[in-house]
């Protein structure tokens, strides 16, 4: 019975995309989203059995599907697990998907090729479904290759726009690099282990050396770095914002970049063998926390701004990985997935209001007008900036008091600045968008309205979300949900060891003053006293246009990686053209020449002989054809005479030569 | 009793009769009638010899080729027929399209 509901769960949604992407154009788009978000509401209900399950047994359970590929050494089933990690991702990724499936509804009404963005949503359900339900790295492998395509295909939504063409490029082939690392990774485990099933590697992990876990630990990091957009692999997420606002929600936010994060944790028994790739992991995170951020503060795109959040936010997950707090990882990814789809969903119920304008130099005011949306992404705001109690406060916190307890100071620094820095922008962005002057064109203010109900609805759901979704990690590192995680995260052997419970609540009070510094700072900035960024622009004009610039990572990487790659394109296609081409234009001429020689042997050498056999036999027939005149008679009279021949014949052989009469006797 | 020798004399005739028969007349209907005539040559010397011999066996190879005859008759009255359709005649010199 729970097996038929776990192989149900990605299954919905593959009838989802089979029944739109086959049949979709042959029925309305009412139909069509009907069918996409029912089955992954459908889809969230099993997950929600399953969960129900695993919390009542309190153990996980393996799903064979049917075995896939076998021969000699290797037998890969495609087969689920379904444990404790695996039923959070669960709900997170059916129920926030479910959500934004019926946002999606409303903000993608009347767009071209509606139903074709349904069907690549689903899809996107059911890759990101394999990837946290598989049971061994190759299922997750094609989850996590599946997850890359159907982001490449919303980024490029738009695709008859340039820039979302050259996006959705962007974010593949920088992918591609992750996904490489993520493939030597697999190659090493099935060569150390001679299987790809995770219960057997973690059982059998400590045949491994320590160099040997170490470099598949970073090798699994590159993979990780590039889908969930760490440094030095972060720059495609930005630009992946020219997808369709929903799927910025979907993929570049709540589910698929955190992907990276889910390996991590999954994997962790092999990074706790490998300290040292478990540092690289925490300095990665806390680097890419603060610098994200920084890029962050000064960005004018709406989307943008959310987008360096999530990388850093991200980060802050990597950060808590590093440092051995899975559990917390897992949390804020959790929390994460619900205050970052919120804020993406309002900043779209914003742009829808607007009619498509995405910059806030030119918003302002909002409040008023969209009082929904406003409420809603200030629920947001107050999350991922920390404010007690709302959901972003326990996760955050919790990674950063795990960090300081223990004695991880310098991280706990970066973390703490780029907590601060998170504040401050997201502050900003809320001032900018709803509070003060409105700056809007005098036509677009005409025309702002409020969201409709189907739009609205997720929202408020996930707003609820965003402020209670702290509560199961509470109390700090003892919740509900670190007792329900323990099993999948624990560290063998490892003593759970609590830090004094005054030093969490004055790390606590030491968050919460951060946060409201933050908030502050941008009120005074950004409310207050409005030309104070202009000044703080003109006194540090090269700072200022560093972080505009984006501290020219992009055109760094476009001088250094990219454009070389094209100069090399270049010279392998003059190789290509002149030596290659070269040499198969030699052949072919060859062949040519040969081709002529034995035309001429054919038609003169192999055709006369021929002919003159043909005009023997023909010559040789003229003289016997007039044999055959026709006439009955004549044939009569041949048969006749040769009866007369071979009786006569006959008597001769029976009798000699003059027995004509001795055989009448 | 009459000698084998007169049997296979009278045999010889007709069957020379019908030979001749075939060669020289040019009517089909009469062709085909002398080859009756050969093929009754062939049955008098089958019967007599089984006579002669005193064995059945000739003499039930005749009544098969009594029949064969027959059928024979048939299809060559058949054949004589739609050619006669075709050509309004039955003259065998004009049937010479079995030819190269």
């Amino acid at each position: 019975m729970i097996n038929l509901l776990v192989i149900l769960i990605p299954t919905l949604p593959l009838f989802g995309v089979l029944l739109n992407g086959l049949l979709g154009h042959r029925y309305s788009h009412q139909v069509a989203h009907r069918l996409a978000w029912g089955s992954v509401g459908l889809s969230f209900l099993c997950a929600s059995g399953v969960f129900a399950s695993v919390m009542q047994s309190g153990a996980g359970r393996e799903v064979v599907v049917y075995r896939w590929i076998f021969g000699g050494d290797l037998t890969i089933n495609l087969a689920f697990l379904i444990d404790q990690l695996t039923c959070i991702m669960l709900l997170v990724v059916t129920g926030v998907g479910f959500l934004i499936h019926l946002y999606s509804v409303g903000y993608m009404h009347g767009e071209e090729g509606f139903t074709r963005f349904f069907t690549y949503m689903n899809l996107f359900m059911v890759s990101m479904l394999l990837l946290v339900m598989g049971n061994n790295y190759l299922v997750l492998f094609i989850g996590w290759e599946g997850v890359g395509l159907c982001s490449y295909l919303l980024i490029g939504y738009y695709y008859d726009r340039i820039s979302a063409a050259k996006a959705a490029t962007k974010a593949f082939v920088v992918n591609r690099i992750g996904d490489a690392g993520f493939l030597v990774a697999m190659f090493l485990v099935f060569v150390n282990f001679k299987t790809l099933d995770y219960s057997q590697v973690f059982a059998r992990a400590g045949e491994l050396s320590t160099g040997m876990a170490t470099v598949i630990a970073i090798c699994l990091l590159i993979g990780a770095v590039g889908k969930s957009a760490q440094i030095p692999l972060y720059t495609w997420l930005p630009d992946a914002m020219e997808g369709p606002t929903p799927v910025s929600a979907l993929i570049h936010a709540a589910t698929m970049v955190t992907a990276g994060v889910y390996m991590v944790v999954r994997n962790h028994v092999l990074y706790d063998m490998a300290p040292a790739a478990l540092t690289t992991v925490a300095w990665v995170g806390g680097a890419t926390a603060l610098f994200a951020a920084t890029i962050g503060l000064v960005q004018t795109d709406i989307k943008r701004v959310l987008a360096y959040s999530t990388v850093s936010q991200l980060g802050y997950m990597f950060l808590a990985c590093g440092i051995g707090a899975y559990t917390a990882a897992i949390f804020h990814l959790m929390t994460h997935a619900f205050f970052k789809a919120l804020l993406f969903l309002s900043a779209g119920s914003v742009i829808h209001a607007l009619g498509g304008e995405q910059d806030i130099r030119k918003m302002g005011g909002l409040k008023d007008k969209i009082p929904w949306t406003h409420a809603l992404f200030l629920i947001g705001t107050l999350a991922i900036a920390g404010i007690f109690p709302l959901s972003g406060f326990w996760s955050k916190d919790e990674i950063l008091a795990h960090a300081f307890t223990h004695h991880r100071y310098l991280l706990y620094a970066l973390a703490a600045t780029g907590a601060l820095l998170t504040s401050f922008y997201m502050f900003r962005l809320t001032y900018l968008t709803f509070y003060g002057r409105s700056r809007m064109d005098h036509h677009v203010a005409e025309h702002v309205h409020e969201s409709p109900a189907v739009m609205l609805g997720p929202l408020v759901v996930l707003g609820a979300l965003s402020v209670v979704g702290g509560f199961p990690g509470f109390p700090p590192e003892a919740g509900w949900f670190h007792h329900f995680l323990g099993p999948v995260v624990m560290r063998p052997g490892a003593e759970e060891h609590h830090a004094a419970q005054g030093l969490l609540i004055a790390l606590m009070g030491v968050a919460t003053v951060i946060a409201l510094t933050g908030w502050g700072l941008a009120h005074w900035m950004y409310s207050l006293r409005t030309e104070t960024p202009d000044r703080w622009a003109e006194r540090a004009p090269k700072a200022y246009t560093m972080l505009l610039n984006k501290y020219y990572v992009d055109e760094v990487y476009d001088a250094a990686v990219v454009e070389p790659t094209k100069r090399l394109g270049q010279v392998w296609d003059w190789f290509d053209r002149t030596v290659i081409d070269g040499l198969v234009r030699a052949i072919g001429g060859g062949a040519e020449l040969g081709a002529a020689g034995s035309t001429w042997f054919e038609k003169y050498v192999i055709y006369g002989v021929i002919n003159v056999l043909g005009y023997g036999n023909h010559l040789a027939a003229w003289s016997w054809r007039k044999l055959q005149s026709g006439q009955v008679h004549h044939y009569a009279a041949i048969i006749i005479a040769g009866l007369f021949i071979l009786v006569h014949l006959i008597l001769i052989w029976w009798t000699g030569p003059t027995g004509l009469g001795v055989a009448l006797k | 009793m009459v000698p084998l020798s007169a049997y296979v004399a009278v045999s010889a005739i007709l069957f020379a009769t019908g030979l001749i028969g075939v060669l020289i007349r040019r009517n089909f209907i009469i062709v085909l009638m002398a080859v009756e005539i050969m093929l009754n040559a062939a049955n008098i010397n089958l019967v007599a010899f089984s006579h002669y011999l005193d064995s059945m066996a000739g003499q039930i190879v005749a009544l098969f080729v009594i029949a064969i005859a027959a059928g024979e008759a048939a299809v060559g009255l058949a054949i004589i027929i739609v050619v006669f359709r075709g050509k309004i005649s039955t003259n065998v010199d004009e049937m010479n399209l079995l030819k190269w």
